[in-house]
C-alpha cells in the first residue's frame, strides 16, 4: 500500500492540495460517474431502512408519511419484553446460534485437517470437490432433501437405524420439537462443511513443509503433528473467523427455520426474524415487527463490538 | 540413508490413523452424495412404482415421463424464465457495480475515496431489518416487479472490497503509463483493469449467480401474488412445502401443488428438484480453481 502511494504522488503533483473541491470534482468526473450511481443505490437500500427504525417508536399506519404517524415512545418495546413468546423465540434463536457456532466452527476445521492428512491426491481431490457440492444447492432443496432423508416413510436415516436394529419403529424426526435444533444444525453442517473448510485448507497449504519433515524425523506421530504443527499454524485464521461468526451470532436469519419447521415444532423453530415477519407482515403490526428487528440489530452490533474488543486485547489487531 | 528411510516408514499408529481417516472421508462422501443420487433415481423412476418405496440410487422402472410432466406446468416454465433472467441480469449488474466501485476506490488520488469506503463498509455491520426494507420497497412501488430481484441487492460491500484488494495487488505502473498516453479513467478501467481481474471476477460471478439462482425469499415477500414473476426456487418451495403440510403463511397457488400431488407426490417433486438444482451445479467445476483463490482473498481482506 505504501509503495502505491509513493508512485501515485509522483504523477499527482503536490499542487493538487491547493485545488478546491469542485475543481477536483470536475477533474475526476469520470470516477464520480462510475461510483455515485451505486452509492445512491446503497444509500436507498441500506441506509434509508435504518431511518425506518423510527417506526418502532410510532404506531405506523400505511399510507401516511413517517412524520404524520402517532408517536408512542417505548410502548412497543414494553409490549415486546412483556410477551412470553418473545423469550421463547429468543431462547430458540440463541440455542440455534450457539449450536451453529460451535458445530459450524469446529467441524470444518477438523474436516480440513483430516482432508489434508489423506494420502493419495486423487481421492483427496475427489472428496474435496464433492464436499463443496451442497453449498451450491438452495435451502429450499436442502430442506426438501433433509425432510426426505428423515421421513418415516422410507427415509434413509430411519431405514439405516432399523437395519442396524437400533430402533423398531421409525422415528418421527420432523414432528419432534426437541430434535428440531439438532436437525437445523445438522443440515447446516451437511450444506456448508466443505465450503467453510476452504479457508482452513488454504491456510494449511501455506505451512512450511520442512516443519513436518523435521517432526517425522523425530518420530512424531500424525496426530502429534496435527496437534503441534497444523493447528497452531492455522490458529490466526481460526481466531479471525471466530470473531466474524460471533458478530453474526444472533442474525441467523430464518430461512432454515422457515423451510424445515412445521406447526408441530413451532415452539422450537420460531426465531426472532420469523417472529418479526409473522407479527410485522402477517398481522400488519409493522411497528412491533420493526421493534423486534431493531432489538436484533442492536444485540448483533453489541456482540460484534465485544468480540472485536476481546480479539484486539489478545492479538492487538482489529477486524473492523 | 537406510536409517532415514526407516524413520519415514509409517508406524502402526500412523497406519491405524490412515485407515480411520480414509473411512471417515469415505463416509463423508457417501453422506454428501447419497441424497443427490437418491433424488435423481426417484425422479427417473415411474411415478406409480415409486409409491412402493425401496428406491435407493438406481431407478427400478426407468422413465423420463416425470420430466415431461413437469414442463406442462406453467409456473415452472415462467419460473425458469425469470430465474435465468435474474441470474444473468443480477450477475452482470453485480459485476459492473463491484468492478467500478472496486476500481474507483483503489484510486488513491480519488477525493471521494475515504468517504465512500466508510459508507460502504458500514453496511456490512448493520441492516435496517426486514420490516423497514419491506415498507421501503412497497413505497418505491417495487412490489410485484422484476426490479426487486436485481436492484436492492445490486451493490455488495463485501464484493467491492474483494475486487478492490485484487486491483491493489496489480502494479500501479500499468495505470500510470496508460494515463501518460492520455487514456481517461474509464478507458483505464475498461481496457486495463477489467482484463486483469478475470480470476477474481470468475469467483464473484459465481457467488452472485448462485445467490440469484437460489433465492426465493424475495419472490415470497414481494412477488408472491404475481404469478408472472415467479422463480424456480419459489415454485419448488410451494410444491415441497404444501405436500409436506408445513408452515406456509401467505401462500397462494396451492392448487398446482395439489395437482402435482395427484400425479405423484414423490417422483414429480424430485424431478422438479433436479431441474432446479442441476444448472447451478454444472457451473461450479469450471470455476472451482478460481473460487478457492477468491474465497481466501476475501477472508484475508475482510
Amino acid at each position: 500500500m505504501k509503495a502505491v502511494t509513493k508512485t501515485e504522488s509522483s504523477i499527482q503533483p503536490a499542487a493538487k492540495k491547493k485545488k478546491g473541491f469542485w475543481t477536483t470534482f470536475k477533474e475526476q468526473k469520470v470516477l464520480y460517474g462510475m461510483s455515485l450511481p451505486f452509492i445512491v443505490i446503497v444509500f436507498i437500500f441500506s441506509y434509508l431502512p435504518v431511518w425506518g427504525w423510527l417506526m418502532a417508536f410510532q404506531n405506523y399506519k400505511p399510507g401516511k408519511g413517517i412524520f404524520e404517524q402517532k408517536w408512542v415512545g417505548l410502548d412497543h418495546f414494553v409490549a415486546l419484553f412483556a410477551d412470553d413468546k418473545f423469550y421463547l423465540v429468543l431462547r430458540n434463536t440463541l440455542a440455534m446460534s450457539f449450536m451453529g457456532l460451535i458445530v459450524g466452527f469446529t467441524i470444518p476445521i477438523l474436516f480440513a485437517v483430516l482432508l489434508n492428512e489423506l494420502r493419495g491426491s486423487v481421492f483427496k481431490r475427489t472428496v474435496q470437490t464433492i464436499s463443496y457440492l451442497p453449498h451450491f444447492v438452495s435451502w429450499v432443496v436442502v430442506a426438501g432433501i433433509v425432510t426426505k432423508m428423515l421421513s418415516t416413510d422410507g427415509g434413509a436415516v430411519n431405514q439405516l437405524l432399523m437395519w442396524l436394529g437400533l430402533i423398531d419403529q421409525p422415528i418421527q424426526f420432523m414432528a419432534q420439537g426437541n430434535l428440531f435444533w439438532y436437525i437445523v444444525t445438522g443440515s447446516d453442517i451437511w450444506k456448508e462443511m466443505g465450503w467453510s473448510a476452504i479457508i482452513y485448507l488454504a491456510a494449511i497449504t501455506g505451512i512450511d513443509q520442512e516443519q513436518f519433515e523435521a517432526a517425522k524425523v523425530d518420530g512424531a506421530s500424525r496426530i502429534r503433528q496435527i496437534w503441534h504443527i497444523t493447528l497452531p499454524s492455522i490458529a490466526p485464521t481460526i481466531a479471525i473467523l471466530l470473531i466474524m461468526s460471533i458478530g453474526h451470532l444472533i442474525s441467523i436469519g430464518f430461512e432454515k427455520q422457515f423451510l424445515l419447521g412445521n406447526p408441530l415444532v413451532v415452539d422450537y423453530s420460531e426465531v426472532l426474524d420469523l417472529y418479526a415477519l409473522n407479527y410485522g407482515l402477517g398481522m400488519g403490526r409493522f411497528s412491533f415487527g420493526t421493534a423486534i428487528g431493531m432489538f436484533n440489530s442492536v444485540v448483533s452490533i453489541i456482540l460484534l463490538l465485544l468480540a472485536n474488543g476481546v480479539f484486539k486485547k489478545f492479538t492487538k489487531q482489529s477486524i473492523m | 540413508m537406510a536409517r532415514t528411510k526407516a524413520a519415514f516408514k509409517p508406524s502402526l499408529s500412523d497406519r491405524v490413523f490412515d485407515i480411520a481417516n480414509f473411512t471417515i472421508m469415505a463416509l463423508v462422501m457417501i453422506v454428501t452424495l447419497y441424497p443427490f443420487l437418491n433424488v435423481l433415481a426417484i425422479s427417473l423412476n415411474d411415478s406409480v412404482d415409486t409409491v412402493r418405496g425401496g428406491i435407493y440410487i438406481w431407478p427400478r422402472e426407468f422413465t423420463l415421463d416425470n420430466y415431461v410432466q413437469i414442463f406442462k406446468y406453467d409456473g415452472l416454465v415462467t419460473g425458469a424464465k425469470n430465474t435465468i433472467l435474474r441470474t444473468l441480469a443480477g450477475t452482470f449488474l453485480g459485476l459492473l457495480s463491484g468492478t467500478m466501485l472496486g476500481y474507483v476506490l483503489s484510486r488513491v488520488d480519488f477525493q471521494g475515496r475515504k468517504f465512500m469506503s466508510t459508507f460502504l463498509a458500514l453496511t456490512m455491520y448493520f441492516s435496517g431489518g426486514m420490516i423497514p426494507v419491506f415498507i421501503l420497497i412497497r413505497d418505491l412501488n417495487m412490489m410485484n416487479s422484476f426490479l426487486v430481484y436485481i436492484i436492492p441487492g445490486m451493490v455488495s460491500a463485501f464484493n467491492v472490497f474483494v475486487i478492490r484488494s485484487f486491483i491493489d495487488s496489480l502494479p500501479y505502473s500499468l495505470q500510470e503509463s496508460a494515463k501518460l498516453d492520455g487514456a481517461n479513467d474509464f478507458t483505464i478501467y475498461y481496457k486495463i483493469i477489467l482484463p486483469l481481474c478475470k480470476p477474481v471476477l470468475a469467483t464473484i460471478a459465481l457467488f452472485l449467480a448462485v445467490g440469484q439462482w437460489n433465492s426465493w425469499l424475495d419472490t415470497y415477500l414481494y412477488n408472491g401474488n404475481a404469478p408472472h414473476l415467479t422463480t424456480l426456487q419459489f415454485e419448488l418451495m410451494k410444491v415441497l412445502q404444501s405436500t409436506q403440510g408445513q408452515t406456509s403463511g401467505m401462500m397462494t397457488g396451492q392448487n398446482m401443488a395439489e395437482i402435482v400431488k395427484q400425479v405423484s407426490p414423490e417422483s414429480i417433486k424430485m424431478a422438479i428438484t433436479i431441474v432446479v438444482t442441476v444448472p447451478i451445479l454444472l457451473v461450479y467445476p469450471f470455476l472451482q480453481r478460481y473460487f478457492v483463490k477468491g474465497m481466501t482473498l476475501g477472508a484475508v481482506k475482510s
